[in-house]
């Protein structure tokens, strides 16, 4: 190979290491215990309307994929990804956004932890 | 709530006719693993000792032809016997002789139904389960119902099978054998139990696309739970009172919904799909394959099509996002 070629590839691979986003802010909920999460998506069949990768029989799509959802900007297209916010979504969809379809489904404080600590996990 | 009980014929309900059938698997298990060793104990006798038996032929005789004629003779008649003792069909006199041979009383078991047992009518339909109680008191009588059952318990309860359009199959394994649901034609069914709590049980014979998902459960209680709360589903459905409830009402009412679904007091009286009158008590959704809480109904009404892929029920389209809830909302408070 020509010292060209060489210093084309070299020039390439800069290029492209530039196209990748950086590794930057990555939400994730400190008292939260995903694999405790995923079972409680599984329990409560959060899996009807969600595409929620690894839970058994999770390919509902009346409401949004999840898959890759620490990357999400919004939480339900208004909120800012927050381990917070999630938490308060998952658990109370329709305070915080009236005309969602999602209903305010019964689980604990800890659990809601659970699911959005599974949630980033992905 | 009521325990759960694994849906397993090795884990037949006391008292129930699915104990004899698993007396009679383990006497068939044990009895065919028994004979397995000793034959191939003769095999390899015969294989490796030297010496020949004098007596070859009484073995074959007494081994192939006497052993084996008397042992399946004693099985043929006792799995008669159990059949008949588990089914209630008949308790002629020579039969009854024949079950007190094995030691098991069929009428101790399952009585005939006497006039005024409780009976049930149960419909198997692509992929759910319509059910009508008929009790004795007038004012139970033709209670609808849909995909699950409710019995009293130490109490024989009639179950009268039938299809509305292919042959199914009616199969709670801890209470009672499998019984077909043939189009035109009503089998009965008898099935008793000392032990409440929540049996499931599951379609057994190949009724199309979705016959995996096609289950139901089946609520043993005590005897006045139960009086109570057949009184209470004989009752027509509550009005909403607040208005978010009222606002489902109205998403259900202006939807297609009533084409298909009866709710008793209301202008809905379709006959195609499941009576909701009163959902909200049941333990499942779509017959046996959902929990039931308000998030799975509503994931249930918008997206049926991605659970039971072919069943009649269609995504419902035209709902906003909180008429779903509402209408989900408004569903699970009919108990």
């Amino acid at each position: 190979m020509s010292v060209t070629a060489r210093i084309a590839i070299g020039w390439l691979y800069l290029v492209l290491c530039g196209c990748m986003a950086p590794e930057g802010y990555e939400p994730h909920v400190p008292e939260g215990d995903p694999r405790q999460g995923r079972e409680v998506l599984a329990e409560l069949e959060c899996g009807v309307c969600h595409v929620i990768p690894g839970v058994p029989g999770a390919r509902g799509r009346v409401g949004p994929a999840l898959a890759d959802y620490k990357r999400n900007v919004y939480i339900a297209g208004r909120y800012p990804n927050d381990p917070d916010i999630l938490t308060r979504f998952v658990r109370d969809a329709p305070s915080m956004s009236p005309d969602t379809a999602m209903p305010a489904i019964e689980m604990s404080e800890a659990q809601a932890r659970d699911i959005a600590a599974y949630l980033y996990s992905l | 709530m009521s325990e759960q009980h694994v849906q397993s014929v090795l884990h037949s309900a006391p008292g129930s006719g699915a104990e004899l059938l698993e007396e009679l698997g383990m006497v068939l298990y044990v009895g065919a693993a028994l004979i397995f060793v000793v034959v191939m104990g003769l095999l390899l006798h015969a294989v490796f000792s030297r010496r020949l038996r004098a007596s070859a032929r009484a073995w074959v005789i007494g081994g192939g032809i006497v052993f084996p004629a008397v042992t399946l003779f004693v099985l043929l008649t006792y799995s008669l016997a159990v059949g008949s003792a588990v089914s209630a069909l008949n308790s002629g006199t020579a039969l009854q002789l024949l079950l007190n041979c094995f030691g098991i009383d069929s009428n101790a078991r399952i009585p005939p139904p006497l006039p005024g047992t409780l009976r049930i009518n149960v419909v198997g339909k692509q992929w759910w389960w319509e059910v009508r109680y008929r009790a004795a008191d007038g004012e139970l009588r033709n209670v609808p119902l849909a995909n699950e059952l409710r019995i009293p318990v130490d109490e024989p309860v009639e179950l009268m099978v039938s299809s509305g359009d292919v042959i199914h199959s009616f199969w709670v394994p801890s209470l009672a054998g499998k019984v077909d649901m043939i189009p035109g034609r009503t089998n009965r069914l008898v099935v008793r139990t000392s032990e409440p709590g929540i049996y499931r049980g599951q379609c057994a014979e190949y009724c199309g696309g979705q016959h995996a998902l096609m289950a139901l459960y089946v609520v043993a209680e005590p005897r006045e739970r139960f009086y109570d709360w057949l009184r209470n589903q004989a009752q027509p459905a509550r009005a909403p009172t607040d208005p978010f409830l009222r606002s489902g009402y109205d998403a259900f009412m202006q939807g297609r919904c009533p084409e298909c679904h009866t709710v008793r007091g209301t202008p809905a009286e379709g006959t195609s799909g499941p009576d909701l009158t009163h959902i909200g008590g049941r333990h499942s959704l779509a017959a046996g394959v959902l929990k039931n809480h308000i998030g799975t109904m509503a994931g249930w009404i918008a997206g049926s099509q991605d659970v039971k892929p072919g069943n009649l029920m269609p995504d419902s389209e035209i709902h906003t996002g909180s008429q779903l809830r509402a209408l989900a909302a408004w569903l699970e408070s009919l108990e």
